[in-house]
């Protein structure tokens, strides 16, 4: 069952993720996202991390992907994209791609392939907000003013401009 | 189920995740082929700590979902100026800094 849903879920994401980069809509970009992201999720919660799998259907499935729906409804996006100029940059990018490809590759091999049993309630928030609130108690706190600065950042730029 | 799988399909996702970065250019689908990369990344850290019988890869992505949500907001403003300011957000076009 588990290998099944790997799979399925594998197949999912690397799917949604091969039709975005073929289909040239922005909306639809951002929904096979959701799809991804949504896929991705799941694949956490394969791997004992129930907690993070629900953060990341909230905030990436969720949140982020209604920032990007609103910022595609507020930009007129119907003007066709010209060819591409400079082909050259591609098969940099393709050479440059392939040889990460392989370096990692190489690294995934040097891994240990068995799973170590883990405790029931592994990935658990219990677990996490206790380690999180006392070893990772000031990244957690300089989090948080990094999302007030973001916040206030955001408000700032995309706010307009009275005339004068 | 091997991690090594997760491994194996995370480098898959952050590749596609490049490769999209590199063929689009518009910047906002430029910037979802980031958070493809940046999922892609913690799918490996989830992973390494399902191997590692350790929460901090969890604590890790933890915080770089935080930070991307954040990112996410600053950057779709910056680029909602952009499209003020040229009327549009093809990457070629935004050439200011080119010599």
């Amino acid at each position: 069952m588990e290998v099944f849903l790997f799979y399925l879920l594998a197949l999912i994401s690397v799917a949604s993720v091969v039709a975005m980069i073929l289909t040239r809509h922005q909306a639809y970009n951002a929904l096979l996202l959701a799809v991804a992201f949504t896929s991705l999720g799941g694949l956490f919660a394969l791997l004992k991390a129930p907690f993070i799998a629900t953060v990341q259907i909230i905030i990436y499935a969720g949140a982020i992907m209604v920032l990007f729906i609103f910022v595609i409804m507020m930009i007129d996006l119907r003007q066709p994209f010209p060819p591409l100029r400079r082909k050259w940059v591609l098969a940099l990018g393709a050479f440059l791609l392939a040889i990460i490809f392989l370096e990692l590759i190489l690294v995934i091999r040097t891994l240990p392939g068995t799973n170590s049993s883990a405790a029931p309630d592994f990935g658990h928030p219990t677990p996490l907000g206790r380690l999180l609130f006392s070893r990772y108690l000031y990244a957690f706190e300089i989090t948080s003013i990094l999302i007030v600065v973001a916040i206030v950042g955001s408000l700032y730029l995309a706010r307009r401009k009275e005339k004068k | 189920m091997s991690p090594l799988a997760f491994f194996v399909l995370s480098l898959v996702l952050f590749s596609l995740g490049t490769l999209a970065f590199l063929v689009k250019r518009d910047l906002i689908t430029q910037f979802m082929a980031i958070e493809i990369m940046l999922n892609a990344a913690n799918l490996a850290m989830i992973a390494a700590s399902r191997l590692m019988v350790s929460l901090d890869g969890q604590i890790v992505v933890f915080f770089v979902i935080t930070v991307a949500a954040a990112e996410a907001a600053v950057g779709l403003a910056i680029i909602l100026l952009i499209y003020r300011q040229k009327k549009n957000i093809r990457t070629e076009e935004i050439n200011l800094l080119k010599g």
